[in-house]
């Protein structure tokens, strides 16, 4: 079965990219948390749980959101059949630091459940799986750096499976104020590739390209 | 194409070999008791492996304070499964997968004077046991909550089948920090007594460390095969299950498919014992029809072990397989969820040849997988 990449969104270095074309961004923001509630804004989101959540969540929601919206077609697929696996380096270490600062002082000792449920880098899988109700399979990988042979390889294992007709892969990565974010929609195609939309064939080749 | 399993082994407070481990669960051990911490003045019900025993079975494997607790658990696990099995990780068609929710997120917690901050980064943590085993091929690092060490094993099976690998050997391991305790006691998800998986008075969990290694193969090794497997997310909500099993009825369905079985003779359940989490799984196994199967869950025994706690369980589960043995679910009185299951109330010698494996966990993620005797 041959499948291909029908939508992408990177957010890398304060820019943004779907299918090929930059995304202008009203304000160039330092501060990461703010720049992704601009982000939430521009795109009008529409979707107020985005703002309970930490980073991580955030910026894999919004590279999400853009990637399926850009996607021709995506909304018509089976929800139970679409599966999500994404990898990253820090895992959700970001916010397992903002736990660990709550009960690093016995006297100032304040552990939150709406802070802990967040120190597990799948928490975004589940966030973006509960917006577009996407009940799929699941993987979240964590690896050195971007390892576009270890994304294609699990998303083409996927696809290959009957359970599966379409993925949301790629890697959402925030440490600190570093972040970046490369999610893309694969489907199982007959390869029709039509001029009107974006689409390329799926390959470890392609993602990399895409991601750099 | 079909993957065997072979080889296992398990580090636990029950033992430091299968053998020790199902020995133990044969006996009606328990490793869960009360536990105090430097960090607390009240005790906690949980299942911990003694740092000292740690120390002197590592201590025959290598000398010096290079690694951290939970690398030694996992080096001393994979080691044993490398003795037994004669994998060698030089060689590219073996894959080591290591699964874990936190590695060593002790590191940050200050317990180590001579371990660097950045071996909290999973990748740091893999390099480590990859590096001690020569892994030609980077450990790859599986790390989806209390799913993980399942989800890690049908992964495995799906590497083999697609061709990239012939051996691949599977190491659950998390340790319990005060990073871990702090977070489910404000979740209110600790039990202050042993919990009570599917019991009517069930009030949390208890939490749990080891470190749990299986071999998957493409190779005849064993006289048991993991068949299917799969996961699905309940797409409902990140920290509580789905109110109508959704999720884990997805994965279990799909895990049987393709299966000439459609219902099997024993379930290892996930059964944290708290209420929502067993409640859930007691409404996916009605709808899946699956009430009927003999039930157990073994956190009575070693508590949650987070990334463990799938690769554990399923190496009980084959070792129960392997000699026809229920295990009782420890814990277990009255009927405590809104259908009733049959959950093993002793531990007794019955033919077992096929077995459900299911986990669910934060996220909305859940997997089962069936393994079933050849």
């Amino acid at each position: 079965m041959n499948s291909i990449i029908s939508s992408y969104c990177k957010i890398k270095n304060n820019a943004i990219w779907i299918n090929g074309k930059e995304l202008v961004i009203d304000a160039k923001e330092v501060d990461l948390t703010i720049f992704l509630t601009g982000l939430y804004r521009q795109i009008n989101m529409n979707y107020p749980k985005f703002f309970k959540m930490d980073n991580l969540c955030k910026l894999g929601m919004l590279a999400a959101e853009l990637a399926i919206r850009n996607s021709v077609g995506f909304d018509k697929l089976e929800k139970d059949k679409i599966a999500i696996t994404l990898s990253n380096n820090a895992s959700s270490l970001d916010t397992d630091r903002n736990h660990l600062k709550t009960i690093i002082d016995k006297i100032q000792y304040f552990p939150s459940p709406a802070i802990f449920v967040y120190t597990l880098p799948n928490i975004v899988i589940g966030e973006v799986a509960i917006k577009h109700k996407f009940a799929g399979e699941n993987a979240f990988f964590v690896s050195e750096e971007f390892d576009a042979e270890l994304i294609h390889n699990y998303v083409s294992i996927l696809l290959n499976n009957n359970d599966t007709t379409a993925v949301i892969g790629g890697w959402v990565n925030v440490d600190g104020n570093e972040y970046d974010a490369f999610v893309y929609c694969a489907e199982k195609s007959n390869f029709n590739l039509d001029k009107e939309e974006y689409k390329q064939i799926h390959s470890a080749e392609a993602i990399r390209q895409l991601y750099n | 194409m079909t993957v065997y399993i072979g080889a296992n082994n398990i580090v636990s407070p029950l033992g430091f070999t299968t053998k020790e481990n199902f020995g133990a669960l044969l006996q009606g051990k328990t490793g869960v008791k009360q536990q105090y911490f430097s960090f607390s003045d009240t005790a906690f019900w949980c299942s911990k492996i003694e740092p000292k025993d740690i120390e002197q079975y590592f201590d025959v494997v290598s000398k010096g304070n290079a690694y951290t607790q939970l690398e030694k658990m996992c080096i001393l696990s994979i080691r044993d499964v490398v003795q037994q099995s004669g994998i060698d990780f030089k060689n590219k068609e073996n894959l080591l997968i290591l699964s874990t929710t936190k590695g060593n997120i002790d590191v940050l917690e200050g317990a180590y004077k001579n371990i660097d901050e950045n071996r909290a980064y999973l990748p740091v943590f893999a390099k480590a046991v990859g590096d001690y085993f020569e892994c030609i091929n980077t450990p790859l690092l599986v790390s989806n909550a209390c799913i993980s060490g399942l989800l890690a094993i049908i992964i495995g099976k799906r590497l083999i089948e697609s061709g990239n690998y012939k051996n691949v050997i599977v190491c659950g391991a998390d340790k319990i920090s005060e990073f871990v305790l702090s977070g489910f006691k404000s979740f209110n998800a600790l039990s202050e007594a042993p919990c009570k998986p599917f019991d009517k008075n069930r009030v949390g969990i208890n939490l749990g460390e080891a470190a749990a290694s299986i071999v998957l193969s493409a190779e005849k090794i064993g006289t048991v095969k993991l068949s299917s497997g799969s996961s699905a997310n309940d797409a409902n909500h990140i920290s509580g299950p789905s109110r109508n099993g959704d999720g884990l009825f997805q994965a279990i369905s799909n895990t049987f498919v393709d299966s000439k079985i459609k219902t099997v003779d024993f379930i290892s359940a996930h059964g944290t014992a708290t209420e929502f989490n067993d409640e859930m799984e007691s409404i996916a196994f009605t709808r899946a029809g699956l009430q009927q199967a003999l039930l157990n869950s073994i956190k009575g025994y070693y508590g949650h072990t987070l990334g463990a706690a799938g690769v554990l369980e399923s190496i009980i589960a084959v070792q129960s397989m392997l000699s026809d043995t229920l295990i009782c679910s420890a814990g277990f009185e009255q009927t405590g969820t809104s259908r009733e299951l049959n959950i093993i109330k002793h531990t007794e010698k019955k033919t077992i040849n096929s077995c459900l494996k299911t986990a669910s966990g934060f996220g909305g993620c859940n997997a089962a997988a069936l393994f079933e005797k050849i």
